[in-house]
């Protein structure tokens, strides 16, 4: 095959697998009244801004409290998981081997499953709709993930550079602070991109620990509308646009990085 | 959809210089609080948001649990009755057969689908790089996102497959409004989300095979479809087996799709074990916590077992 005959392929192949997004922004587009044409409008070109009217009208709070979930659920899962990760790569803790096996294995469990014992806890503890209990749950989803990374970078930092800041004098702490952490630095960005979209794509934790809260993330949002048998599908697809900007923003502006957090660890480099 | 990692990390990859601390046995013992110390936090973390989820849920899979008392506590402790109560439904084996299908078909299409396009594009041509960073989108997009624009796009009456169908004289099909058909429209949806995480790993797999190798075969006058049944499938064999073995943990665990797609119906068409435990504890007006704990508890001794495996294959294959 031609080289410029396999780019086409490739073109066409890529557009058959994006369609479904493609459909997504133009129902974003599509007039109320035409949503319902035999056969549908292929493209936007009588469209309208309706849907993301309503998104500015109804939604900007649920993505406000997305976005406050999201960052605080970056934060907790890199203060617990970059000092765990220095710990299994350059100190040698005994019973490392037993630690990282049941991260590997708390990973495995289904996150319904999480969310009925999560429900069950904050009930009692009268936590249920609140932004807090909702990160909690969420870096469920990153920690164990963000360990392994952490882990597994902070293994290739050459020992001579906490070796030298230990003879000039530095504690643990200190060399874990001011040497390791600064030179970690992609390892942080993975994490905290993989954190913060997890926690913006969550949905199960959402809906049973926030259902009934006064600051829902937006995949309640845009629930919500389907639930309602919402018929105006240009909102929700607006929505569901918007809630889409931090993938692509992330997809954009750290693609190597997003690619090394799927491959991490599944295949040997 | 968070990505499993493995072990290999966990063994630190040069020995530490003992600089700075002495070889004596006080020197290491605080050495070992020092780690420990810094793993303090992930250990209570684990405990307390790990463990103790855990726990609670196996303790309601052992309990009547009342709405009351699920509150109030004081359940009375009825050993296996709600496991008994969950075999013995009617729900239990379409349940588990529909797990099985949604799981098995899914994987079959995501992981063959998945390997042709990592083939093709392990072939270098121009623009192959930003094509497969585009194959990523579906992977990385929320959920709700997905479902909701297939919910749109399977629509009996207006959405845009019954459309392309018409054109070829097919259907109209009632894709989420009738039992035969929704378990396949989820599997659809749940395919097109996952063919990405099989083409990015195979072709970090393929990437790792020598092309001296491939220049051998070539020599030798192999064809291409003999090249890759003797040369690239044998020696992708275990990445191959990790793949489909993370992807049917991943699959299992599916709930969100098929939730907001069909929410397991109509009539428990598309109800798995994953759907049927949310809908027992959360989806009715009376919930049965105690059988909806029960069946989360059977999902993840599910997950487990192969999860085991996939970690028993990882440690052989870095062998």
């Amino acid at each position: 095959m031609k080289r410029s005959l396999k780019t086409a392929v490739g073109v066409g192949l890529t557009a058959i697998m994006l369609f479904p997004v493609y459909w997504m922004i133009n129902v974003s587009f599509t007039k109320d009244t035409d949503m319902r044409a035999d056969p549908p409008h292929l493209f936007p070109l009588r469209g309208t801004f309706d849907g993301y009217r309503a998104v500015l009208d109804q939604q900007l709070p649920f993505l406000g409290n997305s976005l406050l979930i999201g960052l605080g659920t970056v934060a907790l899962t890199v203060i617990v998981s970059a000092p765990a990760g220095y710990s299994l790569a350059k100190l040698r803790p005994r019973g490392a081997g037993t630690l990282s096996f049941v991260l590997l294995v708390a990973q495995m469990i289904p996150g319904v499953i999480m969310a009925m014992g999560f429900y069950a806890i904050y009930l009692k503890l009268g936590v249920l709709n609140s932004s807090a209990g909702l990160v909690l749950a969420d870096s469920t989803i990153a920690v164990p993930f963000g360990v392994l990374i952490f882990t597994a970078f902070m293994s290739g930092i050459p020992a001579e550079l906490a070796a030298a800041a230990k003879i000039d004098g530095a504690g643990a702490f200190r060399t874990f602070w001011s040497v390791i952490l600064p030179v970690s630095r992609n390892a942080v960005v993975t994490v905290s991109l993989f954190a913060f979209l997890w926690a913006w794509s969550d949905f199960v934790f959402a809906t049973t620990l926030d259902g009934g809260g006064a600051q829902q993330p937006i995949t309640l949002g845009i629930y919500r509308y389907i639930g309602n048998n919402n018929q105006e599908w240009n909102a929700i697809m607006a929505t569901a646009v918007v809630a889409s900007i931090p993938a692509t923003l992330l997809l954009i502006v750290a693609q190597r990085y997003v690619a090394a957090g799927v491959t991490a660890g599944a295949v040997k480099d | 959809m968070a990505p499993h990692v493995t072990t290999r990390a966990s063994v630190p990859a040069v020995p530490e210089t003992e600089a700075g601390f002495g070889r004596t046995s006080r020197a290491r013992s605080s050495g070992q609080w020092t780690a420990w110390a810094f793993l303090a936090p992930v250990v209570v973390y684990l405990i307390a948001f790990y463990a103790y989820p855990l726990y609670r849920n196996l303790d309601l899979s052992l309990h009547r649990y009342t709405v009351r008392s699920f509150v109030q506590g004081g359940a009375p402790f009825s050993g296996l009755d709600n496991y008994r109560t969950v075999f013995d439904s009617p729900t239990f084996w379409p349940a588990l057969t529909h797990t099985a299908v949604f799981t098995g078909v899914s994987l079959v299409f995501q992981f063959s689908i998945g390997m042709a396009l990592a083939i093709f594009f392990h072939q270098h041509f121009r623009l192959s790089a930003t094509l497969r960073a585009l194959f990523l989108v579906p992977w990385l997009l929320p959920l709700i996102v997905s479902a909701s624009t297939w919910s749109w796009m399977l629509n009996s009456d207006s959405g845009i497959v019954n459309t392309a169908l018409g054109v070829f004289g097919i259907g109209p099909v009632n894709w989420l409004t009738s039992p035969d058909w929704s378990l396949a429209s989820v599997t659809i949806a749940n395919i097109w989300i996952g063919i990405p995480f099989n083409l990015v790993v195979l072709y970090s797999g393929l990437q790792s095979i020598p092309s001296e190798i491939y220049e051998a075969a070539a020599l030798d006058g192999a064809t291409h479809w003999s090249t890759f049944w003797r040369v690239t499938f044998p020696l992708l064999r275990p990445v191959s087996a990790i793949t489909l073995l993370l992807g049917l943990i991943y699959t299992l665990k599916v709930f969100d799709i098929i939730w907001i797609m069909t929410r397991g119906g109509p009539a428990d068409g598309s109800t798995t074990l994953a759907t049927w435990s949310y809908r027992l504890g959360f989806g009715n007006l009376l919930p049965s916590f105690g059988p909806g704990a029960a069946v989360g508890n059977l999902l993840i001794i599910l997950a487990m077992v192969f999860g085991l495996l996939y970690i028993r294959m990882q440690r052989r294959t870095l062998r």
